[in-house]
C-alpha cells in the first residue's frame, strides 16, 4: 500500500532530484571510472583485451563493433560518438580529408621506435614490401597536427598507431580439389565452375581480381590499387565473363558467410580472411591458406584518436595505445594469426614454442591453442605460408582506395547486375 | 492520405457545429488533424523532401556538397541509350528486380488465394477457422532473417534436399539451382510475404454474402465460375492490397536477394545500399527517387484498376 501513496508531486519532486543529481554527475564522474568509445572492425574487439585493459589501466571499452565501410561513414560523419578509431590503413584516404583524425604525437607514444619496419619504411628483415595501393607507409604520416594531407617521409605526427595486419591469400579444400594450388589464376579456373567465390566489398574484390588478371598475363599494371579506368574497364570484364559463365557460386561480404561457403562446400576455393581459414579447420573441415606464387594482398589496421578528444580522455586514449603496444594484446593477437605492431614486446609475452609456430613458421613443438583452450593446431603442423618474413616480404599489394573510386564502385555494381 | 482532411472535417464539424461561428469552424477541423499532419510532414514528407533534394547534390569521397547537379540521374544512366552493347545497368538492375518482383507477385497472390479461400469457404467452424489463420501466423513469430537464412542448410550443396534426391535416385548428383539462385530467391520471398496477400484477402472474403454463391450456384454457375465470376471480383480489393504490400516489399528488398541469391543477382535495393556504403548519399538518393516513382506509377495503376477505397 506503500505505492498509492505515492503521488504526483512526490514523482515530480523525484525526477526533479534525478535531474539535479544528473546535473551534479561530471563532477562525480571525473573521479570515477573512465570509458572509452571505441568504434572499428570485430576485428580487434575482443572480450579478452577488454577485461585486461579494465585490470591493467581501470579503464573501461566500449566496444562498437560495425562494419569496414561504417568505419569510414562513422569518422566522416559522426567525428563525436566515438573516442578511439580502429580504422584500417586505407579508409585514411578517405577520413584524413574530413580532417576529423588529429596527427597523433609521437612523443606521447612510448615503443614509437620499436614499431616495425613493415609500416615506417616498407620493409621486411630489410627487404623492400610490395607497396601497391594504399601501403600504411604512404599514410602513415601527417606534415601537422590538424593537417587534412600526408606527408612524404616520417614526421611527429601520425595519422594511425598500428595494431595488426596481415597477408591475405586464397583458402582452398584440399580433399575437394586434390591438386596442388599455386597461382591467384586459379579462382577462375573453368575446372571450379560454380564452386569459387570472391568478396563483395567493391575495394578489396577488385583487388583479388586484378591479381587473377595479372597472373593469367592478360595484363600488367602500373598500381593494383590505383588502376586508370580503363583498367578497371579491364579488370571488370575479365570478372563479369567469368561470372556469365557460372564461375562463382555465390560472393560473400562478411566473415560467418565466408566460413559456411566453404565449410558446407559449397565452394574449394575462394578469397578468404586468415581467421576464417583456422574456423573452419577448427570445425574439423580441411581448409588451406593457401600461399601463391604472385604474393599476398595485405591489409593493416591502427588506432586513431578524434580531434575533438581533449582532457582526461586524451590521456586514457594514449594510455590504451601504449599498452597495447606493450606486448600482452600483441601476443594475443600474435596467436590469432595476426601480427602485431611492436614485435619485440609480443614475443617477449608469447611461449618459445608459440612464437616458433605463429612467426618463425616451424613445425608446432606442442598443440597450438586459441585463447579460450580450444586446440586449433596439432603438434607437428606448419603455419601456412610460413613465417612473418615469408609472408610479409611476399606482399604484392595493400587493400586501397583508388582515384577512380568513385567509377569503380559503379562498374562494380554493373558487375553484380550482369 | 489525401482522405484525411475529409475524415478530420467529418469528425469536426458535429462537435462544432450547434454553437460556433462559421470561422471558427474553418480551423477547429485543422487545428484537430493537426497531430496526424504534424506527424506526416516530420515523417514522411520531409525525409521524402529531403531525398528529393539530396539527389540533386554533388558528392566526394567524404563529403557531400550542396548544389543542384544532374550529375547523379546522369551517370544513373549512363549508356542507357546506347542498347548495341545490351541494356545499360540500371535498366538490367531494374528488368531484374521487377522480374523477381513478378514472380513473386504471381505466386503469392495464387497462394494466399487459396489458402483464403480455403479458410473462408471450407472450413466450417468459426473456432476452427480463427485457429487456422493463428497458424499461418506462426512463422511471424520468429525473425524474418532466420526464417529466410534456415533455407540455405536445407538447399545447400551437400544440404538435406540434395541428399534426399541424390539417395532417392531422383538426380544422379546434388542440384545447384538450388541455392543462390532465382529460384531460392523466389522461394524465400513466398515463404516469407504469402501472409501478407492472405491477410487482406480472407478480410475480404470474409465480408462476401454466402448468399451470393448459393444464388450463383441456383443459377447454375459450376464451382469455377462462381469462383472466377463472384469470389475473384468481390475479393478484388484484398488482392489489390496483398499485390501493393509484397510488391512494395520486394521491390525494395535486398536482404533476401543478397542472402538468397548469393549476391549474384542485382536489385535497386542492392545497389542503393552500396552507394550509401560507400557515402556515395547523393547518388543512392537518386536511385531511391526513381525506385519510387516507379512503385507509385505501379501503385497508382493499381488503384486505377480497383477503387480500394470505394470498396473498403
Amino acid at each position: 500500500m506503500e505505492s498509492k501513496r505515492f503521488g504526483r508531486r512526490d514523482a515530480l519532486k523525484a525526477a526533479a532530484g534525478t535531474a539535479l543529481a544528473g546535473l551534479a554527475a561530471p563532477a562525480v564522474h571525473a573521479q570515477g571510472p573512465m570509458v572509452l568509445r571505441y568504434v572499428g572492425t570485430a576485428v580487434n574487439q575482443h572480450q579478452g583485451i577488454k577485461e585486461k585493459v579494465r585490470e591493467d589501466l581501470g579503464i573501461t571499452l566500449e566496444y562498437m563493433p560495425v562494419t569496414s565501410d561504417d568505419v569510414v561513414r562513422r569518422a566522416v560523419t559522426q567525428p563525436n560518438s566515438f573516442d578511439i578509431l580502429d580504422a584500417e590503413y586505407w579508409m585514411l584516404k578517405k577520413i584524413v580529408p574530413s580532417g576529423n583524425l588529429v596527427g597523433m604525437d609521437a612523443r606521447r607514444i612510448t615503443l614509437v621506435e620499436q614499431i616495425t619496419t613493415v609500416f615506417t619504411k616498407g620493409e621486411v628483415a630489410g627487404k623492400t614490401i610490395g607497396g601497391q595501393g594504399t601501403a600504411p607507409w604512404k599514410v602513415m604520416y601527417l606534415p601537422g597536427r590538424e593537417a587534412r594531407t600526408f606527408a612524404p617521409s616520417q614526421t611527429d605526427h601520425l595519422t594511425l598507431i598500428p595494431t595488426t595486419y596481415n597477408a591475405d591469400t586464397l583458402g582452398i579444400r584440399p580433399d575437394k580439389i586434390g591438386r596442388p594450388i599455386s597461382s591467384w589464376a586459379e579462382l577462375l579456373n573453368p575446372e571450379f565452375k560454380g564452386r569459387a567465390s570472391i568478396l563483395n566489398i567493391p575495394s578489396i574484390g577488385i583487388m583479388d581480381a586484378a591479381m587473377v588478371v595479372e597472373a593469367t598475363g592478360q595484363h600488367k599494371y602500373a598500381d593494383k590499387g590505383n588502376m586508370t579506368r580503363a583498367e578497371i574497364d579491364l579488370t571488370m570484364k575479365v570478372l563479369t565473363e567469368a561470372k556469365r559463365a557460372g564461375q562463382f557460386r555465390a560472393f560473400w561480404k562478411d566473415f560467418n558467410e565466408s566460413v559456411n561457403l566453404m565449410a558446407s562446400g559449397e565452394t574449394v576455393i575462394q578469397s578468404m580472411w586468415s581467421p576464417a581459414v583456422t574456423k573452419v579447420r577448427s570445425m574439423g573441415v580441411p581448409c588451406v591458406y593457401q600461399p601463391l606464387k604472385e604474393g599476398y594482398r595485405a591489409w593493416a589496421a591502427g588506432f586513431g584518436l578524434p580531434k575533438t578528444l581533449n582532457g582526461r580522455k586524451l590521456d586514457a586514449a594514449y594510455d590504451f595505445i601504449n599498452w597495447f603496444l606493450s606486448g600482452w594484446a600483441g601476443a594475443f593477437l600474435n596467436r590469432q594469426g595476426y601480427y602485431a605492431a611492436v614485435l619485440s614486446t609480443a614475443k617477449a609475452n608469447m611461449q618459445p614454442y608459440e612464437w616458433d609456430f605463429w612467426m618463425e613458421g616451424k613445425p608446432a613443438a606442442q598443440d597450438i591453442k586459441a585463447p579460450d583452450g580450444t586446440v586449433m593446431e596439432k603438434a607437428g603442423s606448419v603455419r601456412d605460408g610460413g613465417s612473418f618474413e615469408a609472408r610479409m616480404g611476399a606482399v604484392a599489394c595493400w587493400n586501397a582506395v583508388m582515384d577512380e573510386n568513385d567509377y569503380m564502385v559503379r562498374k562494380w555494381n554493373e558487375f553484380i547486375a550482369a | 492520405m489525401p482522405s484525411s482532411p475529409d475524415l478530420a472535417a467529418a469528425g469536426g464539424v458535429p462537435k462544432a457545429a450547434p454553437t460556433a461561428a462559421p470561422a471558427r469552424r474553418s480551423w477547429a477541423p485543422l487545428l484537430q488533424s493537426a497531430p496526424l499532419w504534424a506527424v506526416l510532414l516530420l515523417f514522411f514528407v520531409f525525409p521524402l523532401l529531403a531525398t528529393a533534394v539530396v539527389s540533386l547534390w554533388d558528392y566526394t569521397e567524404y563529403s557531400l556538397v550542396p548544389d543542384v547537379v544532374s550529375r547523379n540521374y546522369v551517370e544513373m544512366f549512363e549508356g542507357c541509350g546506347d542498347l548495341s552493347g545490351g541494356l545499360c545497368t540500371t535498366f538490367r538492375t531494374y528488368i531484374s528486380t521487377l522480374r523477381l518482383c513478378g514472380m513473386v507477385w504471381a505466386v503469392t497472390l495464387v497462394l494466399g488465394f487459396v489458402v483464403s479461400y480455403f479458410l473462408c469457404f471450407h472450413v466450417r467452424s468459426d473456432g476452427m477457422r480463427m485457429a487456422l489463420f493463428l497458424l499461418c501466423t506462426a512463422p511471424f513469430l520468429t525473425s524474418n532473417v532466420i526464417r529466410m537464412i534456415s533455407w540455405i542448410p536445407l538447399l545447400g550443396r551437400e544440404g538435406v534436399v540434395n541428399q534426399a534426391l541424390v539417395a532417392l535416385r531422383l538426380a544422379e548428383r546434388p542440384q545447384d539451382w538450388l541455392l543462390f539462385s532465382e529460384f531460392s530467391v523466389v522461394l524465400a520471398f513466398v515463404h516469407l510475404y504469402t501472409l501478407f496477400v492472405v491477410v487482406p484477402v480472407f478480410n475480404s472474403m470474409m465480408r462476401i454474402d454466402r448468399r451470393l454463391l448459393e444464388a450463383a450456384r441456383d443459377a447454375g454457375a459450376g464451382a469455377w465460375q462462381t469462383i472466377w465470376h463472384v469470389v475473384v471480383p468481390l475479393a478484388k480489393p484484398g488482392l489489390v492490397i496483398g499485390s501493393i504490400f509484397v510488391i512494395v516489399l520486394v521491390m525494395g528488398d535486398f536482404v533476401t536477394i543478397g542472402v538468397m541469391g548469393g549476391q549474384q543477382i542485382a536489385s535497386v535495393g542492392k545497389v542503393i545500399q552500396v552507394q550509401m556504403s560507400y557515402l556515395q548519399f547523393p547518388a543512392a538518393a537518386a536511385q531511391a527517387v526513381v525506385l519510387l516513382a516507379l512503385v507509385l506509377v505501379v501503385i497508382a495503376v493499381m488503384t486505377k484498376l480497383v477503387d480500394i477505397r470505394r470498396e473498403l
